[in-house]
């Protein structure tokens, strides 16, 4: 860091890294909450577990916030094994989805909490809540009552109280969910700038897949708690490990190959012909597609589609295509011209460079 | 007669029969027992002018034969047993109540009933089946002697502790439904958040756990103290001369001492008391729920 550093960004030297290896958690015989997953999280690191709602996201983060242990594997944080280590002997705090701010305490004795617990001087205390406060945004709001705030300000209140006790690793759990649309994207701007000035260890939760690629350095995506891939946000959005990683992450096009050999692949809507890699599906993202109208020249390798419907996205517009009986998505930047309608013929470039190869499934 | 607003008349259909109730059967009884109070009591038992605090001295312990404490502990004795009551009521109803929310729903709704059922009894039955079980000869009676609680072929009852056993066995059900309301509302998150935070189990209980119990707490606390101050039926049944309480006091004067005055003396010190005692619990429910409102 090259600026003067303030107070809390002296916390930096104590981010911790955090090893999970070969966690697996079972609520009962049949449902297994997490299947043997093992990752190492940096020092530092904007992490985020991504999946559906049952995934196991939520009770990774538990595990490593202590309120449940696991059945069967290790957890280190900054190379202390947590086993067996209770949630108020652990360097890490936790904002909470429901926010569970304490409703007979006020903001600022809300804040106060983890550090009365801690014991600290009244001084530090003071101290330590006045400058959180300020950096969070809510040092008007300190004598408020809960009840009394909006669903962000109790956003702020929540991040606050586990920022407070400046710990080595802080858990968000879909902290952001209960937002509504605006409010939620300027929140996680905030909170990533947040993050990269204090150089703390961020492991965020959540099930919404632009969020998880705006606000990380690395994602961990999974599925029926089984790990499905990990990597940074541009690795999985377009080389997304397999089918559920793709179709998660958004994507449609997802065409079975047929056939493949030395020369070239084979797919329901024709053959490409190229070096690719082993696997099930060819993965074509929105920015593979180029889409021209008939009567403009055509570019080689082009093939013929006809337009289902036409979804007016603001700065783009979405164009739902059948192409040999086959759905496809392609967008177009909207720039003043006319784009083609429902019902027209259009022809379709496929940039082979911008797909992707993937596996079927849990073959990955 | 002046046509009166719709509003008004419905106003009027809806509040009157309510009013019309509490003042028949509320506040014109109570205005009576005032006024009795401050009667003096006449030759033939019956209450007759002039005013005076006659009634007052006589519950104050001033008699014929000069001063006597022995209504004032009857009063001290009534705030005693109630107390105890209600604190051993308290911890059994505490953890039953948390357990009974923790089991599976169908198991919840037996545990309440088997916890509600005993109360659709009359009282002077539920009573008389403690004096069977505490009486001399009993086995829990020869059992207590053995350990020399109590002198041999003596019973349990009549006692303070048989007194304190009626109340308690009668009154739980008005703490464990309460306090299960609260426990079954439970925010767990904020039990987490303060283990997250650094709270120790006991430390959780005491910052998480209890603050969100303690309406049900006092709601309860005020269901059973209430009551059991003006217990009779227990007291008179279970209890001896040495553990009546201000309610056999009262019901004396009017059943067999035939002195009115004097018993709507002791009902209006009752009344006094519980407000009194209405008053502590409010501060008290102030100063460990953070100043919220907790009792109405």
């Amino acid at each position: 860091m090259s600026e003067p550093a303030p107070p809390m960004q002296q916390r930096a030297r104590s981010a911790s890294s955090i090893g999970i290896d070969q966690v697996s958690r079972r609520f009962a015989a049949d449902a297994v909450a997490l299947d043997d997953v093992s990752l190492d999280i940096q020092p530092g690191e904007f992490f985020t577990l991504l999946g559906p709602s049952g995934c196991g996201k939520t009770t990774l983060l538990r595990l490593l916030a202590g309120l449940d242990q696991p059945d069967s594997g290790l957890i280190h944080i900054g190379g202390r094994s947590m086993q067996g280590v209770p949630p108020h002997r652990r360097s890490v705090n936790t904002v909470f989805q429901s926010y569970a701010l304490f409703p007979h305490r006020n903001v600022r004795e809300n804040i106060r909490f983890g550090l009365e617990m801690q014991r600290l001087s009244a001084a530090e205390i003071s101290r330590r809540i006045e400058r959180t406060a300020a950096l969070i945004g809510i040092d008007k709001l300190l004598e408020r009552g809960i009840d009394q705030l909006s669903g962000g300000q109790r956003q702020r209140v929540a991040l606050a109280r586990a920022l407070v006790n400046e710990p080595d690793v802080l858990l968000l759990d879909e902290p952001l969910s209960a937002l509504d649309a605006g409010l939620r994207g300027r929140l996680q701007i905030e909170l990533r700038r947040l993050q990269r000035q204090l150089g703390m260890t961020f492991v965020f939760v959540t099930h919404d897949q632009e969020e998880a690629m705006v606000m990380s350095d690395r994602i961990a995506v999974l599925n029926h708690g089984r790990l499905a891939q990990i990597g940074t946000p541009q690795a999985i959005y377009e080389k997304p490990a397999d089918e559920f990683v793709a179709r998660f992450m958004g994507h449609e096009n997802l065409l079975p190959i047929k056939k493949s050999d030395a020369t070239g692949i084979e797919t329901p809507i024709g053959r490409f012909s190229g070096d690719f890699a082993e696997g099930a599906y060819l993965l074509l993202p929105p920015q593979s597609l180029i889409l021209h109208r008939l009567d403009q020249p055509a570019a080689p390798d082009c093939i013929e589609a006809v337009v289902d419907e036409c979804l007016y996205r603001g700065g783009m517009t979405e164009y739902r295509l059948s192409c040999s009986d086959w759905p496809l998505v392609a967008t177009l930047a909207n720039q003043g011209r006319p784009g083609p309608a429902a019902g027209d013929r259009v022809r379709l470039e496929v940039v082979t460079r911008a797909a992707a190869v993937l596996q079927a499934e849990g073959d990955g | 007669m002046p046509k009166l607003a719709r509003d008004t008349q419905h106003l009027l259909l809806t509040v009157t029969p309510g009013v019309l109730c509490i003042l028949v059967f509320l506040v014109l009884p109570s205005l009576y027992l005032m006024g009795m109070a401050f009667l003096t009591n006449g030759p033939y038992g019956l209450p007759t002018l002039p005013l005076s605090l006659q009634a007052f001295r006589e519950l104050a312990g001033f008699g014929f034969l000069g001063w006597s404490p022995g209504n004032l502990y009857t009063l001290l004795r009534s705030v005693w047993q109630t107390l105890l009551a209600t604190l051993i009521v308290t911890l059994i109803a505490y953890p039953a109540a948390y357990y009974i929310s923790t089991r599976p729903a169908r198991w919840r709704a037996l545990m309440l009933l088997a916890v509600v059922v005993p109360s659709w009894t009359n009282q002077v039955i539920r009573s008389v089946g403690w004096m069977n079980i505490l009486a001399p000869g009993t086995p829990l009676a020869d059992f207590a002697a053995r350990l020399g609680f109590i002198e041999p072929q003596m019973g349990l009852f009549p006692s303070q502790f048989a007194v304190i056993i009626g109340l308690v066995y009668n009154f739980l059900p008005f703490m464990v439904l309460p306090l299960y309301a609260a426990f079954e509302k439970l925010d767990m998150a904020q039990v987490e958040a303060a283990r997250d935070l650094f709270a120790s189990p006991l430390s959780a209980f005491r910052h998480a756990v209890f603050p969100q119990t303690l309406p049900g707490l006092m709601a309860g606390v005020v269901l059973v103290a209430i009551p059991a101050f003006g217990m009779y039926v227990v007291t008179e049944l279970l209890g001896g001369g040495r553990s009546m309480m201000i309610g056999n006091l009262v019901a004396r004067q009017f059943a067999q001492a035939s002195n009115w005055p004097l018993g709507a003396a002791g009902a209006l010190i009752m009344i006094a008391v519980t407000l009194i005692g209405l008053k502590v619990l409010r501060n008290l429910g102030r100063r460990l729920g953070g100043d919220r409102e907790v009792v109405l």
